[in-house]
């Protein structure tokens, strides 16, 4: 285990929420919806689901990209751009943080997603396929290329500093969370906006995830088919949406009179280098990816005290992500929950929304549940805080996030440090104001 | 097709490609200085006004255009020729 790159680096601190999702559009009701274990999972509305293996997933209802940004520019924005702007609003609003131009080029951007504009893609191939190449928008290629994430949030808040958006599948937002913590530790900013996006749901993502075999197919009982680590388990459900986290140097964050939830810690990535879909059988990628995620926060594993687990309800990984915990933890395993079953799985999204439950965790000394735990798999045989939250007074959490490609990341988070806890819940959003709106239309 | 028929046609197709924020869009009104049309969003308007009245607009013509007012004449002759 080596230390983490510079000890003397800056502590970063979580300052700012944002949460797009299918249980909940602002923070507080995302929250509660873990802890009372009210499943954002629903029959799909946005798609044709005739043919498909899966009709379901955690659909976001009745967004409504105006309530974010202006009208205008949502038009030119795929769905997965609009969650990503409309959870880095409500992030700054949550952080009480407005960009000014002195500070511009200091406060930056990492994103993750897993896909990017996949419904612009489907619906201009349909375009071009239907009516011809000259059809096409001007604005394929700007809406649908995975980087507009991070391009249009930094354009929304006007930061000026580093500006990345990252893929490596379900484990991107946690590596762009994980990369933030590094621009903060290096001093190359001293404010970043982090997190994921991912807007999948067209008809061509589903059947291809279904095709793969690795979807739920509960039809009949959606709520009830994101049941990981428990022994009727039968595939992930997809899930769309963002979080975002505004994350800040102490220095920056105690000289502007901020409060934190928590702090990020550590962070680790390694490849399985093994398989495009299964985890590796020697577990060692995953096992090694949380010792030293633990070891770069200056940790020592009996500090953790609560695990966010990968946990998509797959009846692999579940079982391999239990073996590789228990053979790095052994018998003192910390509580393992995972909130997918709430959530479903937000692919690119996955690592931000988990980050947001781990700082809350960690602020309000509540574990989040694992839900639809009945029955008990064999396999998966350690404490999975199974269907109510705990209290647990916990000082560091980790959270794991493995993507296809056999791509690891694993983040860790500590309690905000004592004179920065943040005790007032996090903001509502309030919606968009356009700053120098027009009283009336303009005479031109 | 009426002049009336035309305008109304050429408002809707800029309303709907150009950042207008719900200005009046009159004939003398600038695309890109009033409307806030920037490169990509003239390339919209472009299309729309060939998918609208069924016609080609090569890249050459569409430089000369600026107003509002040169939409609608250009729409105008176009629609003449083919007549």
């Amino acid at each position: 285990m080596s230390p983490r790159p510079d000890p003397s680096g800056q502590p970063a601190v979580i300052t700012g929420l944002g949460v797009i999702s299918s249980c909940g559009a602002q923070v507080e009701t995302f929250w509660q919806s873990l802890l009372q274990g009210r499943s954002g999972i629903s029959q799909l509305e946005r798609i044709d689901t005739e043919g498909l293996r899966t009709t379901f997933g955690g659909e976001v209802k009745d967004f409504a990209p105006e309530r974010y940004m202006p009208a205008q520019e949502a038009r030119r924005m795929d769905r997965f751009a609009h969650f990503a702007v409309a959870a880095a609003r409500m992030a700054m609003h949550d952080a009480g943080f407005a960009v000014t131009p002195e500070e511009a080029f200091r406060v930056g951007v990492v994103l993750g997603t897993g896909i990017g504009g996949m419904e612009t893609l489907v619906d201009q191939l349909q375009v071009l396929q239907e009516r011809g190449a000259r059809r096409v928008s001007p604005y394929f290629i700007p809406m649908m290329i995975a980087n507009m994430a991070g391009g249009q949030v930094s354009m929304a808040l006007g930061a000026r500093g580093p500006c990345t958006t990252l893929q490596t599948a379900c484990a991107s937002a946690s590596n762009a969370i994980g990369d933030a913590l590094r621009l903060i530790q290096r001093g190359d900013a001293d404010v970043v906006i982090c997190g994921g996006t991912e807007a999948p749901f067209t008809k061509l993502a589903v059947a291809g995830f279904g095709s793969a075999h690795t979807l739920s197919t509960r039809n009949d009982d959606p709520t009830k088919a994101s049941r990981p680590f428990e022994a009727g388990r039968d595939g992930f459900v997809m899930a769309e949406g963002a979080a975002m986290l505004v994350i800040e140097s102490a220095a920056h964050a105690r000289a502007r009179g901020a409060k934190a939830y928590a702090q990020l810690a550590g962070y680790a990535m390694t490849a399985d280098a093994a398989h495009i879909t299964a985890p590796a059988p020697d577990g060692l990628g995953r096992v090694y990816g949380m010792r030293q995620a633990v070891a770069d926060a200056g940790l020592e594993l009996g500090d953790i005290g609560y695990i966010n687990a990968h946990g998509t309800s797959t009846p692999v990984n579940d079982r391999d992500e239990s073996q590789v915990i228990k053979r790095l933890f052994g018998p003192a395993a910390p509580p393992v929950s995972s909130t997918k079953s709430v959530t479903g799985h937000l692919l690119g999204a996955a690592g931000a929304i988990e980050a947001v439950a781990c700082a809350l965790a960690l602020n309000r000394g509540i574990l989040p549940p694992t839900i639809n735990y009945e029955v008990p798999d064999p396999d998966c045989d350690l404490d999975y805080v199974p269907n109510v939250p705990r209290r647990a007074s916990i000082h560091a959490a980790l959270s794991n996030s493995f993507g296809f490609g056999g791509q690891n990341a694993i983040l860790t988070f500590t309690a905000a440090p004592q004179d920065m806890h943040r005790s007032e819940p996090a903001a509502e959003y309030p919606g968009f104001v356009a700053p120098d709106k027009p009283e009336k239309a303009d005479q031109v | 097709m009426e002049a009336q028929e035309i305008l109304a046609k050429v408002q809707d197709a800029v309303r709907s490609t150009l950042k207008t924020e719900g200005k009046e869009i009159k004939l003398e009104a600038r695309l890109t200085e009033d409307l806030g049309g920037d490169s990509l969003d003239m390339l919209e308007l472009i299309m729309a006004l060939e998918e609208r009245f069924g016609i080609e607009v090569p890249d050459e013509d569409s430089e000369a255009i600026h107003t509002v007012r040169d939409v609608v004449e250009y729409v105008k002759a176009r629609l003449q020729e083919s007549n």
